[in-house]
């Protein structure tokens, strides 16, 4: 193995990896706070056609992230009033959600199908990012650095401050934050928002960064994926990092299988090796973690205190 | 003035069957306001997605052929979803079962006689309930979740189905297109009754729904998922086994999967391509709620979605909406319906 060949494969990793950490770091802010949002997935497409969509007509990336994150946002309150203020089941509801993604998006996509946006600049200089060697850090995306500022904060604010210390009691043990006067459904609606910018944000990069074009269901079931990895993760902002870019050394492999040698396995084994992997990896970490003790213990059970 | 919600003694009656019916209504307003917001012709799409296939009798056979793998599907998944077992993966389970209903066909190309038709139908129900037995397996053992599981094994099931019609079952007669030689003649079920509209599959789907019917009204093991659902310390002390309704219920639900896979293959397709699988399993979840996990209900609300899915058809072609149309107004629909629950089990309070 040359040099080259381990550079240029992590700069794979980490590329195909980073739309997963996004979306799976809303998701752990979202479960830390005890709600369950299945419909990571819709919201990921619904932030692919968003941010498409707006970098189309201003010629502008990052207004189109920063649309993708508000869009992503806007879809998960409808989730957010029927699982919070309604306390509906938690499950069906992010289901539904995931539907009307996948639906809403391909609706407003009809129009941008063959279309193509203006991409990222870098924002180091191409002596460096364009380096044979250096491009192993400095040869990204702004989106990678962004996502990877993102987890860092959020990993920071969950285990170092007050407002990480509430959200988490909120979802340990809702009856306790409420009494002691903490708003258990505002804080529910926030970490909601969150993880709806944060999946509009990981879907963007489907559309805007790993090809600068719409197509209908592009995520192909990368939102079910991060979903895996917050459960994988055992609910820590530092091992959602290292399961991303497993699961990234996954998909790297999958595209070298199918441009080179290893063609004595058909392409669709690839193909399935990320969920295989996804369902061997939860196996084994639920089987270390049986009682459950890892999980907010309120994770998908609604909150109705005057009832 | 603000609105609370102050809890029913008894949930409401009347909300359990009219909201619904009110979910249905709000959604093709809605609908059509949302599609006349996107620029198309909204009450053009409502009326054509909701009415065309109940007034042009024509569609009725469309109709019923998509609505007997839902009602199909969705019956298992009540079962699963009155214990707050989550069977997503039920498309997974529906390609299972037709593909192993399918290899039964492909083993034994020389029989004529029509019996072959059982061992494939009873290969199919196999074939859901051993996808179905993996987060059954998994949940039991290891407490995995099995709302990911179950639906990682739809994203598998699809990558077998494709290496299968591409690779080793690909029709050498096919023209190099990706799909099974056709079944014989034999291997066949009709894709209606004679002189009828009604396929084989709705029969089936009804004589079923009276047999769910019989177990969850009458039969102890109705009592029993409904008890370990709702308490499940209760449960326990009833000596219900939590696991083993884990286990009867993917099992169920997979099987009933698997055989709307197998009669789907053998009575609609006649083979198996890459064009099989038609989200049947995730649209029946909205069946199963629709239906308020009830036998007739789900019965009525999988020829609700059908119509759905052929109105959305035709709204293609006649207002020219984009063919996800369809999946907005289920979308919509299991949003309302969700939205209306609340309503059974709360009352609406001006303060």
């Amino acid at each position: 193995m040359t040099m080259d060949f381990i550079i240029s494969a992590i700069v794979t990793v980490v590329g195909i990896s980073t739309p997963i950490l996004l979306a799976a770091t809303g998701e752990l802010v979202v479960e830390k706070s005890g709600v369950l949002n299945l419909g990571v997935e819709g919201m990921m497409l619904i932030g692919a056609i968003t941010g498409f969509a707006v970098t189309f007509t201003t010629f502008n990336p990052w207004l189109g992230v920063i649309a993708a994150a508000a869009a992503g946002a806007a879809v998960s309150m409808v989730f957010g009033v029927l699982v919070l203020s309604l306390g509906s089941n938690q499950v069906a509801t992010g289901l539904a959600l995931a539907i009307l993604g996948i639906g809403l998006s391909t609706l407003i996509g009809a129009g941008f199908t063959g279309m193509i946006v203006p991409q990222f600049s870098s924002i180091f200089p191409s002596v460096l990012s364009h380096d044979p060697f250096w491009r192993v850090i400095f040869g990204y995306s702004p989106m990678v650095y962004i996502a990877l500022a993102i987890i860092f904060a959020v990993g920071w604010v969950l285990n170092y401050t007050r407002a990480g210390l509430v959200l988490r009691a909120v979802g340990e043990n809702d009856l306790s934050a409420h009494s002691i006067g903490y708003s258990v459904i505002g804080i529910r609606y926030m970490a909601i928002a969150f993880g709806g910018a944060m999946a509009g944000i990981a879907g963007s990069y489907f559309s805007m960064v790993i090809t600068p074009m719409w197509a209908e269901r592009m995520t192909a079931g990368r939102g079910w994926i991060a979903l895996a990895l917050v459960v994988f993760a055992g609910w820590k902002a530092g091992r959602l990092v290292i399961g991303a870019y497993l699961f990234g050394a996954l998909m790297t492999l999958e595209l070298y299988a199918k441009a080179s040698g290893f063609q004595f396995l058909p392409s669709q084994f690839w193909a399935s090796m990320p969920y295989i992997m996804a369902i061997v990896v939860l196996a084994v970490i639920s089987y270390r973690d049986r009682t459950g003790s890892e999980a907010p213990a309120c994770l998908g059970k609604p909150f109705l205190p005057n009832s | 003035m603000r609105i609370k919600l102050e809890k029913r003694a008894e949930p409401s009656r009347f909300m359990l069957f009219a909201t619904p019916v009110a979910a249905v209504v709000f959604t093709i307003l809605i609908g059509a306001v949302l599609f006349d917001a996107l620029g198309y012709d909204g009450l053009g799409t409502v009326k054509e997605i909701f009415f065309t296939p109940i007034l042009a009798s024509y569609k009725w056979q469309d109709v019923a052929t998509k609505a007997a793998p839902l009602i199909l599907i969705a019956l298992g998944l009540s079962l699963g979803n009155q214990a707050k077992v989550w069977n997503i993966g039920a498309e997974g389970q529906y390609i299972a079962g037709a593909l192993a209903g399918a290899l039964v066909a492909y083993l034994t190309p020389g029989v004529a006689s029509h019996w072959i038709i059982i061992p494939m139908v009873i290969a199919g129900v196999l074939g859901g309930a051993a996808w179905a037995a993996i987060p059954a397996f998994l949940k039991t053992k290891l407490n995995v979740n099995e709302v990911l599981t179950s639906l990682m094994l739809v994203y598998v099931a699809l990558q077998l189905l494709s290496y299968l019609v591409t690779g080793p079952w690909k029709d050498p007669n096919g023209h190099n297109f990706p799909q099974t030689a056709p079944f014989t003649d034999a291997q066949l079920l009709p894709h209606s009754i004679a002189g009828t509209f009604i396929p084989p599959g709705l029969v089936i789907a009804f004589v079923l729904m009276l047999a769910f019917w019989l177990v969850v009204s009458r039969s102890v093991y109705g009592f029993q998922v409904r008890v370990v659902g709702a308490a499940p310390s209760a449960a326990r002390y009833a000596g219900f086994s939590a696991n083993g309704t884990v286990w009867s219920t993917l099992l169920i639900s997979g099987g009933m999967a698997g055989l709307a896979g197998i009669l789907e293959a053998t009575s609609q397709l006649g083979q198996l391509n890459l064009g099989f699988p038609s989200n049947y399993g995730f649209t029946a979840i909205i069946v199963s709620f629709l239906g308020r996990l009830h036998p007739v209900g789900v019965f009525i609300a999988g020829i609700v979605l059908a119509i759905t899915y052929v109105g959305g058809q035709v709204a293609q072609t006649t207002v020219h909406v984009p063919s996800a149309s369809g999946g907005i107004f289920q979308a919509l629909m299991l949003f309302l319906i969700l939205a209306g629950d609340v309503l059974v089990r709360y009352r609406l309070v001006l303060k």
